[in-house]
This record gives structure tokens, sequence and C-alpha cells, in this order.
């Protein structure tokens, strides 16, 4: 078959046939879609349910009559806000988050520029340490740091936590932020130092404004994985309901109400509900993010 | 009032006074010891204080971002203090300084002791040898984490890998709708371990016999006709239900970063094998694998890394019982319920060991880069 017989065909069989030799791979698509949503569907709208219903049918009982509107009710998070104190832990999951996203930004971002841009002893070393501890299973660190801060009396404080994310964070955020940095044009560094601006200057003005899209993919990897993380939030704030956020407040609700599916559905769409906006909101960023972030320890 | 007035306007000079002369001295000699009065202060009111949450907030946010700039120009300004040679040397460890400190506390120091406190017993009082690995490498309990570790690792890389593949040429083809479908799939990895694991725990939902089952997985069974069975409990098969939840997680993962090396396959290529006379299937294998191949090892390998250390989705939906024990669930447990920190230690030992290779090719890596 030549070159022009295939584009002759292409071109006489128009849409429709291209419509219909996609359309196995489109209901493909389409149910494999259907079975990924399914679940978190499921979660939803089994949380906008009543208890006795939620307990006596399956959710998917709703669309035989979807618009009866006494079986949808917000009862269950009024419930879990309060009575099981989600409301706080998710007060609690900002209140963590936000430094521990902030801080290891600002503190890889020197190291970064300094790596990238400044000479001084040691310095291929040292980036190879920060390299080879980017993968480091953050399980390593447990033990010796829960004693450390027995000591210093921070287990339990949101002040422990930040410093945990922000040590545990920072090697990816260095690495991330140095191959974004180091790969700024070498003649704008050198004219801003030729006119006199100081490394401080050259950084602030010049390096970190530049440096934008790299900082935002990492914000966002950060804010989502210590908003997820379960394992140091349990470790070094525990489940005490003055300081526990949302991740371990809902695996203790697994613990204490095992079936009780009304408060189960609700609180699990609450810790839900920033990451799914974060998602929506800037889904370019977050896939970056996420894929540039993958490897951390 | 009237000083601060007359300071605004005369500007100039009001800032040369503090920035010449022996007064500039002083000012930088005071600066960071006020720096570090308030940082000592904010420090023990945040870690002692009961007061109102959003107060808290509010210290930790100018802290957070206040503090650590703060830190950054004062012990800058003091370097400019120095002779001009002293100074140069010494500024690049003012910037790198700071992450290398953190670093060398939360990762470098924990990792020796860690190593350490493995070869110690449960208090961390006498030194026993090997006894913590071999109670790591043989016990049956152990015995079971690890069996159970191998197939995550197997199965849910095996599978995320290859339907990330499958899923990634598919949308590659369906034209107008393809972000909307990888978005869909995308979703689960925004959310948590946690919320997924609920989500999945109530389609794996059980009620005896007569009840109505409320867990889809079970719905279905008996719809077809089967008995309702509590999943969760069902040795083996409770571990593949559980594998399944990493599976959902991660496919969308995988598939977006394949898509993208998948779009990377130059046109002519497929042009060419298709002029040849290749099918679609031969095409897939014959042509876009091979070309792809470097990607699918890194996703292969980070997903590894991930499932190395799963410990949520099994904290959640088992803690561990009815043989679906895993590592580093065994190495929490270990540390808050035994109480014993010489096993736990060593459990995090082995699961540093497993990461070594992936630790010698990211280095060896970094270090072709940068020659």
């Amino acid at each position: 078959m030549s070159v022009t017989d295939q584009t002759r065909r292409k071109d006489s069989g128009g849409w429709m046939s291209r419509f219909l030799s996609n359309l196995p791979l489109r209901i493909t698509i389409i149910i494999i879609a259907f079975i990924w949503t399914l679940p978190t569907v499921g979660l939803l709208i089994s949380s906008l349910r009543p208890q006795i219903d939620i307990q006596s049918s399956g959710w998917w009982t709703v669309f035989e009559h979807p618009f009866e509107i006494a079986q949808w009710t917000l009862a269950n998070y009024q419930r879990v806000l309060t009575t099981d104190a989600m409301g706080d832990a998710f007060l609690n999951s900002l209140l963590v988050t936000i430094p521990s996203v902030v801080i290891p930004i600002t503190i890889a971002a020197f190291a970064a520029y300094a790596f990238a841009w400044m000479e001084f002893p040691g310095k291929s070393l040292l980036f190879v340490v920060v390299v080879g501890l980017m993968v480091v299973p953050l399980q390593m660190s447990l033990i010796p740091l829960l004693r450390l801060y027995t000591q210093l009396d921070l287990n339990g404080t949101f002040l422990g936590i930040w410093l945990a994310h922000t040590g545990f964070g920072l090697p990816l955020a260095v690495f991330l932020l140095y191959g974004y940095i180091s790969s700024l044009p070498e003649e704008i560094i050198e004219s801003a130092r030729v006119d006199g601006a100081s490394p401080l200057t050259t950084f602030t003005r010049l390096v970190l404004p530049l440096s934008v899209p790299a900082i935002a993919s990492f914000a966002i990897f950060q804010f989502l994985w210590v908003w997820n993380d379960l394992l140091v939030a349990l470790v070094f704030l525990g489940t005490k309901k003055e300081v526990t956020v949302v991740t371990s407040r809902l695996a203790a609700l697994v613990g204490e109400r095992g079936e009780a599916w009304h408060v189960l559905t609700a609180g699990a769409f609450i810790t839900m509900l920033i990451p799914l906006i974060v998602f929506f909101a800037l889904q370019r960023y977050f896939v970056r993010g996420l894929t540039a972030g993958s490897v951390k320890g | 009032m009237e000083e601060a007035v007359q300071h605004e306007e005369q500007p100039s000079k009001a800032a040369s006074i503090f920035t010449t002369g022996p007064l500039r001295i002083i000012v930088s000699l005071i600066v960071p010891v006020i720096a570090f009065l308030v940082l000592r202060w904010s420090f023990i009111y945040m870690r002692d204080t009961d007061a109102n949450k959003l107060l808290i907030g509010l210290v930790a946010l100018i802290i957070g971002v206040g503090a650590v700039w703060a830190l950054y120009l004062i012990t800058d300004n003091l370097v400019s203090l120095l002779p001009q040679g002293i100074g140069d040397t010494v500024r690049p460890f003012v910037f790198v300084g700071p992450a290398l400190a953190v670093i060398g506390l939360y990762l470098v120091y924990p990792l020796v002791r860690t190593i350490y406190l493995s070869f110690f017993d449960a208090r961390s009082v006498n030194f026993v040898g090997v006894d913590n690995y071999i109670f790591a490498l043989t016990s049956p309990d152990m015995l079971i984490a690890f069996r159970n570790n191998l197939l995550w690792l197997v199965f849910v890389t095996g599978f995320v890998v290859s339907l990330g593949l499958i899923i990634a040429v598919m949308v590659d083809r369906i034209g107008r709708w393809e972000s909307v479908a990888k978005s869909i799939i995308f979703l689960p990895m925004a959310i948590s371990a946690v919320g997924a694991s609920v989500i999945w725990k109530f389609i794996y939902s059980y009620q005896p016999s007569p009840r109505p089952q409320i867990g889809l997985l079970n719905s279905i069974v008996t719809a077809l006709g089967g008995e309702p069975q509590g999943w969760l409990i069902l040795k083996p098969w409770n571990n593949f239900f559980l594998i399944i939840i990493m599976i959902w997680i991660l496919t969308g993962f995988a598939m977006v970063v394949i898509s993208a090396a998948v779009k990377g396959v130059p046109a002519e290529l497929l042009e060419a094998a298709r002029i040849d006379g290749a099918n679609e299937v031969r095409i897939f294998f014959g042509v876009i694998i091979p070309y792809i191949r470097g990607t699918l090892i890194t996703i292969a390998t980070t997903v590894l890394i991930m499932v190395l250390k799963i410990f949520d989705i099994v904290y959640v939906m088992t803690s561990g019982q009815n043989d679906t024990e895993v590592i580093a669930n065994r190495m929490f447990r270990e540390m808050f319920v035994f109480r014993n920190f010489g096993r736990g230690s060593a459990l995090a030992i082995l699961l540093l060991i497993a990461v070594i290779p992936a630790m010698i090719y990211n280095v060896r890596n970094i270090r072709e880069a940068r020659r």
C-alpha cells in the first residue's frame, strides 16, 4: 500500500469512519474511568444519606428516585465536624501544613542557590549526600527523633512537626530547586554580579522570582504530602484532640467506630476536600509537582 | 514620635547613621541578640501554650516565614562586616548552612543512631549483637511480613506499570476527551491513603447473610448468587484486597508520566511501521515499548520505593491482623505498641538496605550530570 493510497482513504472516510474506528477504544476508556470514579462517588453519596438509610441499603439505591429530597442530609457532616472533632482536626491540619511548606522552601531555595552559583569547599560531596538522602525511608529517623523530642519536650507540638516535615522534605526540595536554579542563564547571574549586586540581592531580587514555577511545583507536592501524611503525624503529634490532624483523626475514627459509615464517609470526604480543590484548581502544577516529588523517602 | 517624624524627613541620614561607623557594629551585635531572644521566646511560647489556635497559627506563620528570612538576612549582614576575603569564603555557608544543619539533625544523625540502636535491646541498654536482625529475618511473624511486602512489590508494581502503559497508549488516541479521562484516573493520587482506605473499606463492607449488603463488592457477589464474605479476614486473599487500593491510587500517576513519554515517540517512526504493514499490537510491542523503556524503568523504580514503605493502608484497614502485616507497619508497632526500640531500629535498617541501589543510582546520575 502506498502513502498516497492511505491519505486518500483517510480523506474519503471523513470524521464518521474515524469516530467508528475509535469507538471500541472510547468505550473501553469510559468503562475504565467509570470504574476508577465509582469508589469515590459511592463515598460522596453515602456521606449525604441518613444513617438509617446507609445501614439498610446500598448507596446505589438512591438512583431509584434521585429527586426525593428526604433521602439527602448534611447531618453526618455536622456530626463529624463537631462531636467527632473533625472540625478541630481540619484547623490543626492547616496549622501543621502551611509552615511545613513555607519553611522548607525558604531554606531549600537558599541552599539550592549556593549549590548552583557559589563556590565552597566540599560542595560536590555535600550535594551528593543530599541527593543520596532523598530516597532514605523516613522510618529511619523516627526512633532517634522521638527520643530527642521527648528530651526537648517537643512531642505533640506543632513546632516539632513543622521541623520534622522540614527535615524530611529538604533533600527533595534542594534537589528540585537546584535543578531549576542551576539551569538559569549564567549571563543573568553574572551581569547582576558585575552591576555590584550582592549574592543576597541577586538571590532575592533575581533568582527567587525567576524560580516561581519550580517553587510552585514543590509547594504543591509538599502541601499534599504533609496534608495526606499519617505516619509523621502519628509519631510526632499523636492523637490528642487538641493537636491531631485530619488523617490521624480519621484513622482513629475507623478504629473507634468501625462500621459507623455515616461518620466515616463524611469524615473521609472532609479529609479529601482540600486536596481535591488543589487538584482541580492547579492541575498542571499538580501533575508536575507530584511527578517530580514521587521519589521522596 | 517627633523623632520618628524627623527620621522620615531625612531617611538617608538616618539610614547612614545605622550603616556606617561604630553604631553599625553595635546594631549588628544587638540585632542578632534580639532575634535570638524572639526566636527563643516564640519557641517556648509555641511549645507550651494552650492559647487560641488562630493566634498560634499567626505566630507560626510570622515565625515560619519571618524568622527564617530574618536568620538569613542577619547572618548575611554580619558576614558583610567581615573583611572582603574572609566574607566571600564564609558567605556560601550562610546560604547552605541552615539546610545542612537541618538535614544533619533530621536525617544524618538519626541514620547513624538507628544503626547503633539496632544492636541493642528493647530499652537500648544492653548490647545484643545481631539478635534483632535474627528476629527480623527468621521469626514467623516477620516471615509473613516479608512475604506480604513481596506480594505488594510484585503486584502493585506489575499492575501499575502495565495498566498505566495500556491506558496511556489508549487515551493518546481518543482525541478531545483525553485530558478529562486522564484527570479522572489520576484523581485518587490527590487523596490521602487514609481517605482511600476508608473508601475501599466501605466497598469491602460485610454484613451477616440475611441483612442487606451495603458494600459494593458483597452486593455484586450476592447479586450473582454467591455468599457474602468478610474480605479483609479472608487469608491470604485479604492482602490482595489491600493491594488493589494501592493500584487504584498509583495507576493514574504511572499513566500520566508514561503518556508524556508516549507522545514523545516520533510520528514518522509510527508511520513507517504502519507502512511496513505492522498492526497496532506489533507497533505497541515493537516500537512504543522499546522507545519509552527508560521511562518505564524509572516509573517501576519509583513505584517500588513507594510500595516498599507501605504503611497507611495496612494500618487503617487491618492493623496487620489476619496475616496482612508489612515491614513498615510492624516497625511502627515495635515502636509504639511493644516499645521495642532495638527491633524497630533493625526493621528500619532493613528498609534502608532495600533502597540502597536506588540511592547509588541517583548519586551516579547526578555525578554524571554535573560532570
